[in-house]
Parts: structure tokens; sequence; C-alpha cells
């Protein structure tokens, strides 16, 4: 039963958290979407320079560094659990991970997965080695350092969220300042560097920044799941559109709701950890962009697949009928007369279901007109239009006969893979280049039926 | 510092456990999937937390099971991302690695209050608690069961790469030949899956997942710098891996006393190891950086 104590407590959570009631709450919420902001940019320039995993060698390659961090500042004396030490080290050896990541790359045979590994598990067994050690550090309580791995948002503290402010400011910052760099590093890599730009420091510069978010989100999401912060906004993004200034906004946009949605959830629900829901959250926007998203999702793409072979159909059955009645009649006069569907079937070998399915649809795009006695006939909107495709198709041939200096008998073929896009403005082109403007174009090869 | 018994058992297991890592870590190198192995070693966390639910049980078949399915899940559901939303492979798969760890996350944390498996336990293991759990064997003989364990694990690998050899080997170069050949290199991928996963979770419960990431990258890895040849590489990669578990153990009795600590993680130290072994390698060997300044206009440098 609902105690009604239980629903107002729920209610009375549900709208601080909404309305950021608490200070606590506005800290954290606050802060895990700057954060989400900030992976999600910089995880754009990292995605696009297909290194998404370096974010992965990175963030395990800080933990030997906490661990040195934690025991040099005990034996200074100082309390090992000092933030900013701790976060130093683990900058200090996260670099170094990153730097030997690509100088491993450069130097050996060895591919880019390589190097991540060697650097990620080595580092990793190294960092677990040295906490072992130092917990062991009588005196020192050092039971926070293992948050380290796994995160502990609520643990954020004031100082937590201006290192993260500060961190998203600075991204911007770089990005807007180094865009047509970063730009240029991501797409070409190999043009940037015969251009004379630095591609290394570029690099170190990308790197440096991944490693100040990891550094960063390593309290409050740990060091796994911000892996996920940096790749998942990203690759969503990836989805909605080919601008690299959009993907940049949506990433940071998406990267924030994550946040947003990830640490408003585990506050409603404090036994789930918050940097898990902060990635399912993000995982189910990516699930999401990945279906639907407009520029490279799965469904609009296969729709304009689709599309694009229904098209392809229509002009394929259409000529092949115009290139009968061209055969039987010659081409001066053409009268648009009735032919035998088996006729239409041997032109392009087609099977009887795929001709019959093209018939279907060129009928009920009015191209088509089937007749009692079996044979098919085109429909005036049809005529007209198997004319103009069937002179594209000869005007591309002409141009590739005589511009690509590709043989008449092989033509056909190569003229098909590009005659379904070509735009009336590019046939005007090679009307123009070719000096063929008259209504009707011979076929430049012989046409087997 | 004193050898024992214990010592000795520790360190059995280790090798076993690194030999075990090393073989699959060959041909996930060679398949330029070394990442793989750290995601699936992640990834198989739901599983394992699935499987203990529903068993009740640290160790028992539904913990291979259950992380056997995880890992090869990873594998099909990095391919699907990958090639349906035509994402780049190292995304794909860090969205899936995160996101299974993530629900194994959410799944242990549901069933903490009666669940003695926390994510802890999967990450390091308990490399030095394997003597306390013996089994005797041959009526008077007494071994750890990890080593019976992963020993077995071994013993699989070794007869699953044996058997598949031929297909492993053109697979992993040339899977456009290898599928008019009629070898099937999808199904090789996902037998190798099956097998990283598998090892992964025979280590988990004695050594953690840092070793066996560790080993299914580093040494496959330094012996690349040292051969071409796949026979080679395979022999010198179960050396290098032997060799790191043994030196790993030793320094863990060592280093610690030189700054006067107590003992650490062997399972951490095993890892250092391997990548000091690299990094000799990748300074000293015969295409290291060292002697290489010297030579590099002679020697090409790919074929």
């Amino acid at each position: 039963m609902w105690d009604v104590s239980v629903i107002a407590e729920l209610g009375s959570a549900l709208t601080e958290t909404l309305f950021l009631k608490g200070y606590n709450t506005r800290l954290v919420v606050g802060g895990v979407t700057f954060l989400g902001a900030t992976a999600g940019l910089v995880g754009s320039f990292l995605l696009l320079r297909k290194q998404s995993l370096l974010g992965d060698a990175l963030s395990h390659a800080t933990l030997p560094g906490i661990g040195i961090a934690f025991a040099i500042m005990t034996a200074m004396g100082i309390t090992g659990k000092f933030l900013p030490g701790l976060l130093l080290g683990a900058t200090i050896t996260g670099l170094l991970g990153v730097l030997l990541v690509l100088a491993i790359r450069r130097t050996t045979r060895l591919k880019d997965d390589a190097a991540m590994g060697i650097v990620l598990s080595v580092f990793f067994g190294l960092g677990i080695a040295i906490l072992r050690m130092v917990q062991q550090i009588p005196g020192q309580s050092s039971a926070g350092l293992e948050s380290f791995i796994y995160g502990k948002t609520a643990s954020m503290v004031l100082l937590d969220f201006w290192l993260i402010t500060g961190t998203l400011i600075a991204t911007t910052i770089a990005t807007l300042a180094l865009l047509k760099e970063l730009t240029l590093l991501c797409f070409d890599s190999n043009f940037a560097s015969t251009e004379g730009w630095p591609t290394l420091w570029l690099d170190i510069i990308l790197m440096a920044l991944v490693t100040a978010v990891t550094v960063v989100g390593l309290q409050s999401v740990g060091l796994i799941l911000i892996i996920a912060f940096l790749i998942t906004p990203a690759t969503a993004a990836r989805f909605w559109t080919n601008k690299l200034t959009h993907i940049l906004v949506l990433a940071a946009l998406i990267g924030a709701i994550s946040g947003w949605l990830g640490a408003t959830a585990s506050a409603l629900l404090p036994g789930l950890p918050a940097g898990a829901i902060i990635v399912i959250a993000a995982a189910t926007i990516f699930l999401f962009s990945m279906i639907f998203g407009t520029a490279r999702g799965v469904l609009p793409r296969y729709l304009r697949h689709l599309k694009l072979q229904k098209k392809v159909g229509r002009q394929h059955i259409l000529r092949s009928t115009y290139e009968i009645l061209e055969d039987t009649q010659g081409v001066e006069i053409l009268k648009n007369i009735p032919i035998p569907l088996e006729a239409l079937r041997k032109h392009r070998y087609w099977s009887k279901g795929e001709l019959s399915k093209l018939i279907r649809q060129a009928h009920a795009e009015d191209h088509i007109v089937r007749r009692p006695t079996g044979e098919i006939c085109l429909s005036e909107s049809g005529f007209g239009e198997a004319s103009r495709i069937t002179r594209n198709h000869r005007l591309w041939e002409m141009y590739l006969i005589t511009h690509a200096d590709i043989a008449p008998s092989h033509v056909d073929r190569d003229a098909d893979m590009v005659e379904h896009l070509l735009e009336p403005e590019i046939v005007r082109e090679l009307e123009k280049a070719l000096e063929l403007e008259k209504p009707v174009i011979e076929s430049p090869h012989v046409i087997t039926t | 510092m004193t050898w024992t018994t214990t010592d000795f058992h520790i360190t059995t297991v280790g090798v076993l456990c690194a030999m075990a890592c090393a073989l699959p870590g060959t041909f996930l190198l060679l398949r330029r999937m070394s990442m793989m192995g750290d995601a699936i070693s992640h990834a198989v966390l739901p599983g394992l937390a699935v499987a203990f639910l529903i068993s009740g049980a640290r160790t028992s078949w539904w913990m291979f099971f259950g992380a056997a399915v995880a890992g090869v899940m990873t594998a099909l559901f990095t391919q699907w991302i990958s090639k349906f939303g035509k994402v780049d492979r190292g995304a794909s798969m860090g969205i899936v690695f995160t996101t299974l760890f993530a629900v194994g996350l959410i799944l242990i944390e549901q069933g903490a209050g009666n669940v003695d498996l926390d994510a802890r336990c999967v990450l390091y293991g308990a490399l030095e608690l394997v003597p306390l759990n013996m089994v005797t064997v041959f009526e008077n003989y007494e071994m750890p069961r990890a080593a019976i364990v992963i020993g077995s694990t071994l013993l699989f690998n070794l007869a699953v790469i044996g058997f598949f050899y031929k297909e492993f080997t053109i697979a992993s170069f040339d899977s456009g030949l290898a599928e008019t050949q009629g070898f099937h290199p999808r199904l090789m991928h996902y037998i190798l899956m099956t097998m990283v996963a598998v090892t992964t979770v025979a280590a988990f419960e004695a050594v953690g997942s840092i070793i066996v990431i560790a080993m299914l990258i580093v040494p496959p890895a330094t012996a690349f710098l040292l051969t071409r040849r796949l026979p080679i590489l395979i022999l010198l990669s179960l050396i290098i891996a032997a060799g790191s578990a043994i030196l790993g153990h030793l320094t863990t009795k060592a280093i610690p006393v030189i700054f006067g600590l107590p003992e650490t993680t062997s399972s951490g130290m095993m890892a250092t190891m391997t990548g000091i072994i690299f990094l000799l390698v990748w300074l000293l060997g015969p295409q290291g950086l060292i002697r290489r300044n010297g030579t590099e206009l002679e020697e090409p440098e790919e074929i």
C-alpha cells in the first residue's frame, strides 16, 4: 500500500531535483551536465580522428598517477586525498600513457589497437599494484581512492564543479580557436602534414583536452564510464548531420542531456550508481539516433535506398520498352504500340517476378498501361519519360566515348551507373559539351535484344 | 625473501593463466582487434551478474555460460553497429562495452544485499587467496582449484587453436581469401571471441581481469616485434607471458620491501612486468628504437 507520506516525499524529491532546489543537487546535476557537454565536444574530434578508444587507454593510464600522488603526498605529510594533487598525478600519467601510444604507433609495426591495449593494460595493472601498496600505508585513510575506478557522483564538491566548468570553458575556447586546424587533422591528417601543419602538436593538443576531460570526470563518473561519455554522444550526433560544427554542438547537447538525465535519475533513485545510469541514458540516445538519425541513421538510409531502387527500376523498364519500340520500328518516327511481355523480359534478362513487380510499379505511376492481350503499352506520360530517359542515357554514353575514351561496346554498363543521378542541369551541360541538341539521339552502340 | 609452496602455487596459476590468454591474444593482434580483449573483459560483467543471480553460486557452469554469451554479444553488437550504422569499429566497441558494463554494475548494485559478487573482485581477482582453495588430485597430491580451472582452459585453447590452426591463420591474414576457400572467417571470428570470453571468465575468479587484458595484448605484441613467422610468434608469446607471470610474482615479493611497504597484488605486478618486457624489446630488440636509429635507411619498413 502506498502511504501518503511516501508519495509526498517522492513528490518533493522530484520537484527538488527537477527544479534544482537543493544545493547539493544543483551542484551534482550541473556538474555532470557540463561534464557531458565537454566530453561530447572533445569526443567528436576523437571520433572523427578514428581514435575513440584512446579515451579508454587514457582513462586507465590515470590510475598509477593517482596512486603515486597519494603516496607522495602522504610522505610529505599532507593528507593523501588532497584532490588537486591526485588529479595532477592522474594528468601526468594519463598524458604519459597517450604519448606512449603515439610513440609506439610511430616507431613500431604495431597498429593502433595494440598500442592502446599495451598502455591501457600495463598502466592499469601498475595502478592497481600501487593502489594496493599505498592502501596499506599505516595511519592514512585511502578508502576513497577506489571511487576513481567506478565513480561516486554524489560525492561531487564545489571544487569538482569549478574544475568541470573551467575545462568546459577551456575546451570551448580551444575548439573555437583551432577549429580549422582540428577539422583538417580529423579529415585528412596526411594532407595537413604536407601542408606544413604541425600534426603531432595538434594531436597532442587534442589529447591534452581529452586528458583534461577524463581527469575532471574521473571522480564523478569513474574511469571506465567516462569512456562512454567521450564516445557515445559524439557517435550519436554523427547520425544526424554531416557538418562538423553541427556535430560538435549536437554532441555537446547529447552529452549534456545524458548527464542531466543520469544525474537526475540517480538523485531520485539513490540506490543506483549514477555513472551507470548516465551511460545507459547516453546509450539509449545513441540507439535512437542510430535508427532514426536523419543523415546516417539506419532507417532513413534504408528508405533512401528503397527510393533510389524504385527510381532505377522505373528508368530501366521505361528505357527497355523504348529501345524495343525503336528496334521494331526504326528511330525516325516512333509510334507508341503495345509490346509483348516476353520481349521486354528478354531485353534485360529480368525474372518473371522482377518484371511483374516493375510493371506493377510503373502502372501505379501511370507510365505503363496493361493490355488485355497480355501485352503492355507506354502511356502518354510514360512515352515522354521513356524518351527523355533514353536520351539522357545516350548523352552520357556519347560523353563517355568522346571525353573518357571508353570503348562503345563497353559504355552501356558504365553509363548505367551514373545516368540515374543525372540532374537536368548536367543534361544541359552534356548537350552543350557534345553539341547535340536534337530531340532524338541514336544509340552509339548496337543494342542487343 | 623466502619462496614457499604458496608462492609456487600462485606462480603456477599465474603462468597458466598468462599462457591461456596469450594464445587467443596472438590471433586478436593479427586481426587488429586487441582492444576486443579489453572490451570483452569488461562486458562479461552483466553475464556474470545474471548467471550469479540465477544460480546463486560464484563458481558454476552458469558463470562460464553467462560470460561466454556476454562476450559473443559484445562481438556481435560491435559488428552490427559498425556495419549497419557505418560507425568506426573502435567507437562501436567502446559504446557496447561501456553500456554492458553499466548494465552489469546496476545488476550487481541491485542484488548487492545478498550477493557476494562485487565489481572489485572481478577486477583484482584474488591471486593471494589461490592457495586457500585446494583440491586433492591423484589421491594424495594437493593442487589449487584455480590451477585446474585455468589449466583446463589453457588445454581447451590449445586444442581449439591446434584443431583450427589453418583456418585461424588464413582468416587472420586474408579473410577474403578464406571466404573464397570456404573457411568461414566469420565463424572463426566468433570462435575466437568465445575463446576470449571463456578464458576471461576462467581467469576472473583467481586473477582478475587486469591480468587477462594485459596477457591477451602485451605478450603477443612484444613477440610481434621480434618475429614475422606465426609459429614462432605464438611460441614467443607463450614464453613472454609465462616469464612475465614469474617475474611479476617475484617483484611482488621484492619491491614493496624496498619501500618498506607490505606486499602488493601479484596480478597488478604481473601486468606491469609484461609492460617492462615490452619496453625492453621496443628499445633494445632487433628492430628496436636504439638499433634502428643507425640503420634506418637500410631496412624497408613494410613488405
